[in-house]
């Protein structure tokens, strides 16, 4: 065996998988995780760990799998994350736990995801229960939202011993994890909702159905149903539109509604009513992660699909593993190209998107190269649909009702790096309503660090 | 699950259901909405608060059956309960947070058309228990879909009926009616509010234009979540994009595209879907007349 070669991992085939919502990766067999933790070095001092959010001890889990201690391994992994069947597969590792390993400098770094995504499979199809509870200490928090920030605050409240209630604005529990990402990257059934269901035994109560700063507020929550805490995670889920001509036409969607009726609401399921106009050709505005999501939901539902990009392939904020499965699947991409007015047929639906082509520039102040226009390069894509995937900004709705809560100009809650608290005592925030759009994981550390400060807030009470 | 208390037909189609759902009564207030979704493989439908009770916990919805999920809905009974009810959404009308002394030196009327009386009846309601008097035009194609006539009188000013087919009331469009009261009658307002079908909302703003008449109406958009998220709902009201579900229902009327609003409102109808509805309306014998002007 090549030291600094990764154990190769089944996926679907490409031809197969663009024709159905089956989860793409198929995960590692018990040799091969066993056979990829061998590989790791166990570094005394691991690199690995210091870029891991919530810091999970991945040597110690990683030694865990190369022996077959896959329980052991997953106690492991529940000391640190709530959530590592879905982190495992949707962190941009890349970027982080396995961007630092050591033998990425010289060959392929140790597929942390996936091996995290193992143990975590495993622990589930085993029925094995990591859960320890600390006895309950009477004392109550509510957390507004159930999404990554929100699911790891309330899990790792209840381990200490709280009341845990979280309030949800949707009929189902897990933000993001539900509307968001889709099915052939996170499975619902068996992934997600397992999750959840390990909340419960925990002891968190989930009240679906709850818009916070509609159906109660913070301050009600506090003043009449007596909550000690509050923990806001409400995520940045407000989509952006460019503003151009033609965007209110029929067949001009953001992706969050396009992939909520399809996450959410399976519009892709015969036996589920919610309709989604799939569209012939595809044109998905944006080079994110959730542009692929789009890009390649379309695909499925027997669109042509294409992505549209302002910048070049190097510039693509999507992960490298996503932009890869994407090309694989057959999506286009229409690089260096941006939409400037969508057209319109007799019946007031898409025909076309007028675009110009794109050059890149001088750095800007995020440091990418700035997209200028190609004069005179303006040319017409014969699309019938158009999937605006621009970015989400945070919903000012649940800080606009709480008194004592502010926000900053970007709308999101102003709360202190390290503890989460707001401008209002008792009040915390983290993830996506703080930081605006970021990641799973990001999201989940912040609800950790909440958690925390929380625990000691209440403590000293 | 939310549990249906009672179930009252109306009119021909429109039924009336008290829902069991305490958090929103609690907070519910005219002019906003709920979402609901029947069970698990449902999808997402909002439908108008018609009246709630704080201390029973209870919501009332009057809906009309026009598709898939409504005639599904009609086919549950009291006791039977839903998967999903989540609200209250949207803005609550303006009016809720006038100044009550400006507020009762205003002359206001209501135009329901239709389904459109269940949202307008909570708003009338409300200003007669702050002491105004609205009056409501309250149209139908005919007798049988004049909805909530008795409820209305109890807590309305003048309140008048139209009917297309002149079966009952005045013999015509409420746009006619509202024309015969302002330019006939003599009747003065400060404002319109127009609650009912688009084309209607459509035609009621094109004339209160002509009178000079503020105009708010209640735009009934395609909605998935009804919280922001998607912007499946979005409108153009003066030159801007507005998501109806947060910055809404509720517009000024003279702002809104309408022929936008309308094409982004029939987005999902599929040609056999409306052949299918066609046949059906013209087996009972309705010829919908509203606002087509010029065959009446």
């Amino acid at each position: 065996m090549d030291r600094m070669k990764r154990i190769p991992i089944t996926e679907q085939d490409p031809k197969v998988r663009a024709t159905n919502f089956d989860e793409v990766c198929l995960g590692y067999t018990k040799e091969e995780a066993m056979k990829e933790a061998s590989r790791c070095l166990n570094c005394k001092k691991p690199m690995c760990v210091t870029k891991c959010p919530v810091s999970i001890s991945i040597p110690e889990f990683i030694q865990h799998v190369k022996n077959g201690e896959f329980e052991e391994a997953a106690r492991v992994i529940a000391r640190s994350s709530a959530l590592p069947a879905v982190c495992g597969r949707v962190c941009p590792q890349e970027n982080q736990c396995e961007g630092k390993c050591v033998l990425g400098n010289k060959g392929e770094a140790i597929a942390i995801g996936k091996l995290e995504r193992f143990v975590a499979d495993w622990a589930r199809e085993n029925n094995v229960n990591v859960a320890e509870t600390k006895p309950s200490n009477g004392k109550k928090v509510a957390v507004i939202g159930s999404g990554p920030s929100g699911l790891t605050c309330a899990g790792d409240l209840a381990k200490m011993g709280y009341d845990v209630t979280i309030f949800e604005s949707l009929h189902e529990a897990g933000g993001v994890l539900v509307y968001g990402i889709p099915e052939f990257r996170l499975p619902k059934e068996k992934v997600v909702k397992a999750e959840v269901e390990n909340l419960k035994k925990l002891g968190v109560k989930i009240e679906t159905n709850v818009i916070i700063g509609r159906t109660v507020t913070v301050d009600s929550l506090i003043d009449d149903e007596k909550f000690d805490a509050v923990f806001i995670g409400s995520g940045a889920g407000l989509p952006m539109f460019m503003g151009i001509p033609g965007e209110n036409l029929n067949g001009v969607f953001s992706a969050n509604e396009y992939l909520t009726r399809n996450n959410l609401m399976k519009a892709f399921r015969e036996d589920y009513i919610t309709p989604i106009k799939a569209g012939k050709k595809v044109a998905v505005v944006g080079g994110g992660n959730v542009a692929m999501d789009a890009a390649r939901t379309a695909l499925r539902l027997g669109a042509e699909s294409h992505i549209v990009y302002r910048r070049s392939e190097e510039e693509l904020p999507a992960r490298a593993e996503e932009v890869h499965h994407a090309k694989e699947e057959g999506v286009i991409f229409d690089l260096l190209t941006n939409p400037v007015e969508i057209l319109e047929d007799e019946k007031g639906w898409v025909k076309g998107m007028k675009c110009v082509r794109m050059e890149l520039g001088e750095p800007d102040a995020s440091g990418r190269r700035r997209p200028v226009p190609i004069e005179g390069s303006e040319f017409v894509m014969d699309v019938d649909t158009v999937i605006m995937s621009l970015g989400t900004k945070a919903n000012p709705l649940v800080a606009n009702t709480t008194k004592g809560v502010e926000i900053n100009k970007k709308k999101c809650v102003i709360a202190d790096e390290e503890t989460g608290l707001t401008t209002r005592e008792g009040v915390y925030a983290g993830g996506d309503a703080v930081t605006g759009a970021a990641t799973v994981i990001l999201a989940m550390g912040a609800g950790k660090k909440a958690a925390k400060a929380i625990d000691e807030y209440l403590s000293n009470k | 699950m939310y549990k249906i208390l009672t179930k009252k037909q109306l009119a021909p189609k429109i039924y009336m259901m008290d829902i069991e759902a305490p958090r929103v009564a609690k907070s519910a207030l005219p002019g906003q909405f709920i979402i609901l979704r029947i069970d698990e493989k449902g999808e997402r439908i909002p439908l108008t608060v018609c009246d709630y009770d704080r201390e029973a916990g209870t919501i009332t919805i009057v809906f009309q059956v026009i598709g898939g999920s409504t005639m599904e809905l009609a086919k549950y009974e009291a006791g039977d309960a839903i998967a999903d009810f989540v609200g209250p959404l949207g803005q609550p009308s303006e009016l809720v947070h006038e100044e009550k002394e400006s507020l009762k030196k205003k002359k206001i009327i209501f135009i329901a058309g239709g389904v459109g009386a269940a949202p307008v009846y909570p708003q009338v309601k409300w200003l007669h228990e702050h002491g105004v008097d609205a009056d409501v035009i309250i149209g139908g194609k005919s007798k049988d879909f004049i909805l909530f006539e008795d409820e209305m009188k109890k807590v309305a000013g003048n309140v008048y009926i139209a009917t297309d087919d002149g079966s009952y009331g005045f013999n015509g469009m409420v746009t006619d009616c509202l024309k015969d009261l302002v330019e006939n009658q003599g009747k003065k307002y400060d404002l319109v509010v127009a609650i009912g079908p688009m084309i209607m909302m459509k035609f009621v703003c094109k004339l209160t234009k002509e009178l000079g008449l503020k105009t708010i109406v209640s735009l009934n958009m395609l909605m998935v979540d009804g919280t922001g998220m998607c912007g499946a709902c979005r409108v153009t009201v003066g030159g801007e994009t507005k998501f109806a579900c947060v910055d809404g229902p509720e517009f000024d009327g003279h702002q809104v595209d309408f022929e936008e609003a309308m094409r982004r409102q029939a987005m999902y109808k599929t040609e056999e879907g409306k052949l299918f509805l066609e046949a059906q309306e013209k087996a009972e014998g309705h010829v919908c007349h509203v606002g087509l002007g010029g065959d009446k």
